[in-house]
């Protein structure tokens, strides 16, 4: 019902929360909001909510990484925030939510990895973990936003004796950079900015552009659909304006 | 650090726009609708095409088009150190975007209530293995005999340094810059996969895809070639 109503809509020119197609709904940030969690981030973008929690583990690092350091993204569509999603193991959409969180992280070199060294065979792990609380849409534009508020807030304990004292902090996680995605939809011959649920069902494509402080690519998938190859040029120049407003709401 | 190009050559002696060797066996499994085999250098996909077949359970049943299910596998063989047998993260997530690219280059409409099962076991992974295996589904789906809007033509792209690459190999992979893969529909202009890893500069970027798209219509017409050939041969 709602999903033919958004289409005639869009059809008109508008949308259902009366904004304009590149506005992006409104953004809530708040961060260190699980005491348990080395670096956390609560983000609400409209009604879609993430939490993205940090968790710090003694880890061996990777020996045939190009980088010393160790990094896992995991994404948890957890059944309380939607109808549509079911125990169980994760869907493909919330496992490629959850590498392209890593990509973008990782191909940025955001982490100052050199800073999680304990000694050569022991590092910080660090291990963020999205969970969706309310699914409106735009998931993946929250949850990178998410992650990226929870590395930079996120805590170092003190290594002691071959454990951690969560309780002692010895410092921040450093972060070179401020990545993020917008992910971009077309519509006819029209490109939209953050989607919420409807939106996402009736539009032709949508591709996620991550982009760097400076502009520098730093991570792309065509999510859904098939692009024009004419409009590529357009769409990135509209993820640098929306990631650029986006960075306003790293804290 | 891995040194990947030496006096203007590649390490396993290209240019930076040189596509591998370019290898192609029409149907090489009687048991499918369609199958193929495709090869860029030491890159070999296998790729067969079940269908569109009936579905059951009925409640999968789509009214007005076809169900497109792909799998991507990699043999434990095909890579350097043995993989563990099964579907991985990564398969899961190139599963997914090869079965878009492949839903978007289909008529599905004309196929009703039915599946199309698509699967692409890697034999051997020399990098770019996605689209390799996208490549050996194109033909696999022609062969089937599924409307198509044009053969799919894949390809990956990369940096190194300030040079634009072509066609990636493992090392390449590993150790560039930015890697992208991608496939497009030539007769629509239509981009049906693309992703990109790494770090790139828009220019850059915009050149890849120019770059691309040039070497999309050698392999497309490689495609078609072969595939006509296979018809005067078995006519």
């Amino acid at each position: 019902m709602l999903e033919k109503l958004v289409l005639e809509l869009l059809k008109k020119g508008k949308r259902l929360e009366k904004r304009g197609f590149l506005d992006y709904r409104e953004i809530k940030v708040e961060n260190n909001v699980i005491p348990r969690a080395e670096g956390s981030s609560r983000v609400k973008i409209g009604n879609t909510e993430v939490i993205a929690g940090i968790k710090l583990e003694l880890s061996e690092p990777f020996k045939d990484e190009k980088e010393s350091g160790v990094l896992i993204v995991n994404a948890e569509f957890a059944p309380i925030a939607h109808a549509t999603f079911e125990p169980g193991p994760p869907s493909e959409e919330a496992i490629e939510l959850a590498r392209l969180v890593d990509r973008l992280i990782r191909s940025s070199k955001t982490i100052n990895f050199e800073k999680l060294k304990i000694s050569d065979e022991l590092v910080y792990g660090v291990f963020i973990d999205i969970h969706v609380i309310n699914h409106d849409g735009n998931l993946l534009d929250a949850s990178a936003l998410a992650a990226l508020n929870a590395l930079n807030n996120c805590k170092i304990p003190k290594y002691e004796d071959g454990k951690l004292i969560r309780n002692e902090i010895i410092g921040k996680l450093e972060i070179k950079h401020k990545p993020l995605y917008c992910t971009i939809a077309c519509f006819e011959d029209k490109f939209l900015v953050d989607l919420n649920q409807y939106e996402e069902n009736v539009v032709d494509s949508k591709i996620a552009i991550g982009l760097k402080e400076d502009n520098t690519i730093c991570a792309i998938q065509l999510l859904s659909g098939k692009i024009d190859y004419d409009k590529i040029e357009k769409i990135l120049e509209i993820a640098e304006e929306k990631t650029k407003y986006l960075r306003n709401f790293v804290f | 650090m891995v040194e990947l190009i030496k006096d203007g050559k590649r390490v396993d002696g290209r240019d930076f726009e040189e596509l591998r060797k370019i290898k192609i066996e029409v149907n090489p499994i009687p048991n499918a609708n369609g199958s193929a085999l495709f090869s860029f250098g030491n890159t070999i996909a296998i790729a067969a095409v079940y269908g569109p077949r009936s579905l059951y359970p009925k409640f999968l049943q789509e009214k007005e088009e076809t169900l497109v299910r792909v799998r991507y596998n990699m043999a434990p063989f095909s890579t350097e150190t043995r993989k563990n047998p099964g579907i991985d993260r990564r398969s899961i997530e190139i599963s997914k975007v090869i079965k878009n690219a492949i839903e978007n280059s289909i008529f599905s409409e004309e196929y009703p209530r039915t599946v199309i099962d698509c699967y692409a076991e890697v034999l051997s992974g020399d990098g770019s293995t996605r689209v390799t295996s996208l490549n050996a589904l194109s033909i696999s789906l022609a062969l089937a005999g599924i409307k198509m809007k044009d053969l799919i033509a894949a390809c990956t792209a990369g940096r190194i340094g300030d040079k634009i690459i072509v066609d990636l190999n493992q090392l390449e992979d590993n150790y560039g810059d930015c890697d992208i893969s991608f496939a497009m529909l030539l007769n629509t202009n239509e981009i049906v996969l693309l992703q990109l890893d790494g770090e790139i500069k828009k220019d850059e970027f915009l050149y890849a895809l120019k770059v691309l798209k040039e070497k999309c219509k050698i392999i497309r017409e490689e495609q078609e070639r072969k595939i006509k050939e296979y018809f005067e041969k078995n006519a």
